[in-house]
């Protein structure tokens, strides 16, 4: 196998390992931005692949398993809301409570329903996601340079793929372009302009989780549905946080949350191809070491390397009107 | 200072406002009671009282944010129901407050149009609302780039955004909460003659403020407030600051100060090039070099936020200078160094801070335990390795009868002393141990006017006993009857000092903005 193709491939493994991150970190930029803080993505994210897969079983469609998912997780988002916006209380721990929480429920529910110790069962080609070939693909395979970037790089992936990045600039769009980005906006920088504006800062609020809800939701069918063929215990893995950890190293921006998401699914990618390879000079590379980059480059990139990420203003704050 | 205006102009017909039997409790507080007000169209009304007397209360009920609970709002004659600002501004009424309602990050037009944005995708909005805007900026001649980041401007400008806020809403009539708290003496002048254009325009403002001469220089009418309830209405040209305040305050009051000359003796604190850094690492005070003399009160002017706050932080020895030293009676006292906020209360530093309640005293704490706030180590305070509250009970009462804090109960939650007797508290605390040199920030922000007289009376006192006094006020009246010299900040920087027999509100309002003292007493020369 040539460099060049194994570049490709390694950036082919990248958009799949980035675009649950992608759809997570728009879901977080979503809550955040409007003052709602979402440390619940990655209990979410599992609610959402728990639902995705046994629904996807029990009905044979991976369609219908997504719309599960995106209920379920609009659920866990309103449920977020009534603890932290209604009812004003800690949005870290309610966060926190939801992860714990679905971590547990997801097992429970599985090993309920299935008795196969908190997986699901195995889903059929018909009720996944299924890569998407181009026209022309296979057709091109053999042109030189262009023709595996067409066929490989491009093309082959399922629609989740091209939903989440094309996700970013329709949030770009929402956020910077239309009214209700304005207000959602507003409503995490200063909550007192938008009630004195005649707006609904809770109301306005609720939406925002809501649309965070959708997105994740969908990033957790992506998990079960479309790259996995079952729900696995657990199996989000800390990406939650690393979607999470992009939007703050994006600046709550959606292009460069996604640049961030890229690089850690680049990691990620690389963390796989590098298994047990042994480079020269180097020797064999320690693929924790690679795993844990993301973090690592998260804590030294904010301490100062990419300049002060500064969080909307009203962030963590449930609103009160003073007196 | 802004001319008066005659109250002959101002014969109105149909009131633009009228309110009847406006009632509201929070919980046990009363505090709008059976209050009854007109406005007249087309008039600036100001409405003055203490801090607490009902003033906000009453204008949040006017604008919505609050329901009262009894009483009817008549806006043009026709009975409103106010459920909330979107009803405040279907009728017309606009609203300035005080802490801004801005997104900070949004441009002006993005702050103009939040909540009236003309259609679900901001781009067929975006463009009427910009024509718009420059009309009514030619109208009322506001002077603000509607592409500048809101959070970029000056507070002054800042405040004209609200005001093309309410005006692009269609608001006739305007209400400003405390508008000049935090403009220099020119930009209130600005805002001022704003006002006196929208009312030639036939617009009605309601201005609330608790400044007597804002109220005399820019009102047509006056309507004053104590403890809930409205106590009288007057016609500006027909009434005085003195018959205000007695009004205010429910008895006489002295509004001048009277004090001797200063017999300045010895320097007791000396502070050289001192340099001070916030928690961002942004220099807020720049090479500050002055000194303070026992028996005299240096007073340090300055629009809030232009580094005051950092330098008595730094003095008191609760935030680190970068650079510089600072010297108490020829000893180094440089806060950083090994020197921190207790060490300077040992060598006679007593500081009452700006923020009275962040950083004076803890409101749930009891008056007695907030009153040996930071001297609870003291010998006279312990018995045994215990704290002795006998002993603090005692030094406590004695505090509240030299002091006059009401009610003398030194088991009183702190919280539930008004602010003037918290602020007694705290100046009793710090002055009764006698130091050789009192830091004072905003000795009378939030307090009434009783109480101020009395807080300066022993302000007064610690001078005339031989003792240092670094005096920091927003508020230029205070820090021109206080003073025996002034210095004047801005940026961080000590523009120039004036002496209190040379000082006015002209000179220090441009210094204040940054203008050189020389060419300051030179344009107030020409003037």
């Amino acid at each position: 196998m040539d460099t060049f193709q194994l570049i490709i491939l390694l950036l082919d493994a990248t958009l799949r390992t980035s675009t649950p991150l992608i759809l997570a970190a728009l879901a977080g930029m979503f809550s955040e931005r409007s003052g709602t803080i979402n440390l619940a993505l990655e209990g979410m994210m599992l609610g959402g692949a728990f639902s995705a897969a046994a629904v996807a079983f029990y009905v044979g469609s991976p369609w219908v398993g997504l719309l599960a998912a995106i209920a379920t997780t609009i659920a866990l988002s309103l449920l977020h809301g009534f603890a932290c916006i209604t009812h004003k209380g800690n949005q870290v721990v309610s966060g926190m409570a939801i992860n714990i929480l679905m971590s547990g429920l997801t097992a429970l529910v599985g090993i309920a329903l299935f008795a196969q110790g908190g997986k699901t069962p195995a889903l059929d080609k018909g009720s996944r996601f299924q890569p998407i070939t181009f026209p022309g693909a296979d057709a091109v395979q053999d042109v030189p340079v262009l023709g595996l970037i067409y066929s490989e790089l491009l093309s082959g992936h399922n629609i989740l793929v091209y939903v989440a990045f094309l996700a970013v600039p329709a949030a770009w769009w929402v956020m910077y372009r239309t009214r209700f980005g304005l207000r959602l906006r507003a409503v995490g920088e200063n909550p007192g302009a938008v009630d004195t504006a005649g707006i609904g800062v809770v109301a306005m609020r609720y939406r925002a989780v809501i649309c965070s809800g959708v997105l994740v939701g969908m990033s957790g069918a992506y998990l079960s549905t479309a790259q996995g063929a079952s729900f696995l215990q657990d199996m989000t893995a800390g990406k939650g946080y690393i979607a999470l950890a992009a939007m703050v190293f994006g600046k709550w921006r959606p292009f460069p949350a996604l640049a961030a998401c890229l690089l850690f699914g680049f990691l990620d990618a690389a963390a796989t191809r590098l298994q047990g390879v042994v480079l020269p000079g180097i020797g064999e590379v320690p693929v924790q070491l690679v795993q844990a980059l993301p973090y690592i480059l998260t804590v030294i990139l904010l301490a100062g390397f990419i300049g002060r990420a500064i969080p909307p203003k009203a962030l963590g704050r449930a609103y009160v009107k003073e007196r | 200072m802004h001319q008066m205006h005659g109250a002959g102009e101002t014969g109105a017909v149909q009131p633009a406002i009228e309110l009847r039997g406006i009632d509201k409790r929070f919980g046990a507080v009363h505090a709008n009671k059976e209050i009854d007000l007109k406005v007249d169209k087309g008039t600036i009304h100001g409405i003055v009282g203490e801090n607490g007397a009902g003033k906000s209360t009453l204008m949040s009920i006017l604008y919505g944010f609050y329901q009262a609970d009894a009483g009817t709002i008549h806006v043009d004659g026709k009975l409103c129901e106010i459920n909330g600002s979107e009803d405040a501004i279907a009728v017309g009424i606009g609203m300035v407050h005080q802490h801004f309602m801005l997104v900070e990050t949004f441009s002006v037009l993005e702050n103009v149009i939040l909540g009236v944005e003309g259609g679900a995708v901001l781009r067929d909005g975006v463009e009427k609302a910009r024509e718009e805007l420059k009309r009514l900026e030619r109208e009322y001649s506001l002077n603000i780039d509607p592409d500048a980041i809101v959070g970029d401007l000056s507070v002054g400008l800042q405040q004209r955004v609200e005001i093309l806020k309410a005006l692009y809403r269609g608001a006739e009539i305007l209400i400003l909460d405390e508008p000049t708290g935090v403009l220099t003496p020119q930009e209130a002048d600005h805002l001022f003659r704003i006002l006196d254009t929208l009312k030639e325009q036939g617009k009605t403002v309601v201005l609330i403020t608790h400044k007597l001469r804002e109220i005399m220089a820019a009102t047509d009418n006056v309507s004053v407030m104590r403890q809930g309830a409205m106590v009288a209405h007057r016609k500006t040209a027909e009434t005085s600051p003195e018959e205000l305040s007695e009004l205010m305050v429910g008895r006489k009051v002295l509004l001048r100060l009277e004090k001797g000359e200063s017999n300045p003796a010895a320097t007791v604190l000396k502070v050289d090039n001192l340099c001070v850094d916030n928690a961002q690492g942004v220099r807020k005070v720049k090479n500050a070099t002055f000194t303070v003399r026992a028996g005299e009160i240096v007073g340090i002017a300055g629009v809030s936020g232009n580094g005051q706050s950092e330098l008595l932080e730094a003095l008191g020895g609760i935030r680190s200078a970068s650079e510089g030293t600072v010297e108490l009676n020829r000893q180094d006292v440089t806060a950083g160094k090994g020197v921190d906020a207790a060490e300077l209360r040992r060598r006679g530093v007593a500081h009452v801070p700006e923020d009275r309640h962040r950083m004076a005293m803890v409101t749930a704490f009891s008056a007695k335990e907030a009153a040996i706030l930071g001297y609870e180590d003291d010998p006279a305070y312990q018995k045994g390795g215990l704290l002795d509250w006998d002993a603090i009970s005692a030094a406590t009462a004695n505090m509240m009868s030299e002091f006059d804090v009401r009610p003398d109960n030194p088991d009183l939650k702190a919280a539930n002393f008004s602010g003037g007797n918290q602020q007694k508290l705290v100046l009793a605390r710090e002055i009764m141990r006698d130091p050789e040199l009192l830091l004072v920030g905003q000795p009378t922000r939030g307090v009434d006017i009783g109480a101020i007289e009395f807080i300066h009376k022993r302000i007064v006192a610690m001078r005339d006993a031989g003792k240092a006094v670094l005096l920091v006020s927003v508020e230029l009246d205070e820090i021109m009857s206080l003073a025996d010299r002034i210095l004047v900040m801005c940026d961080g920087a000590i523009i120039g000092e004036v002496a209190a027999s040379e000082a006015n509100e002209r000179v220090l309002g441009l210094m204040m903005a940054g203008v050189d003292p020389n060419e300051a007493k030179a344009a107030e020369g020409q003037a």
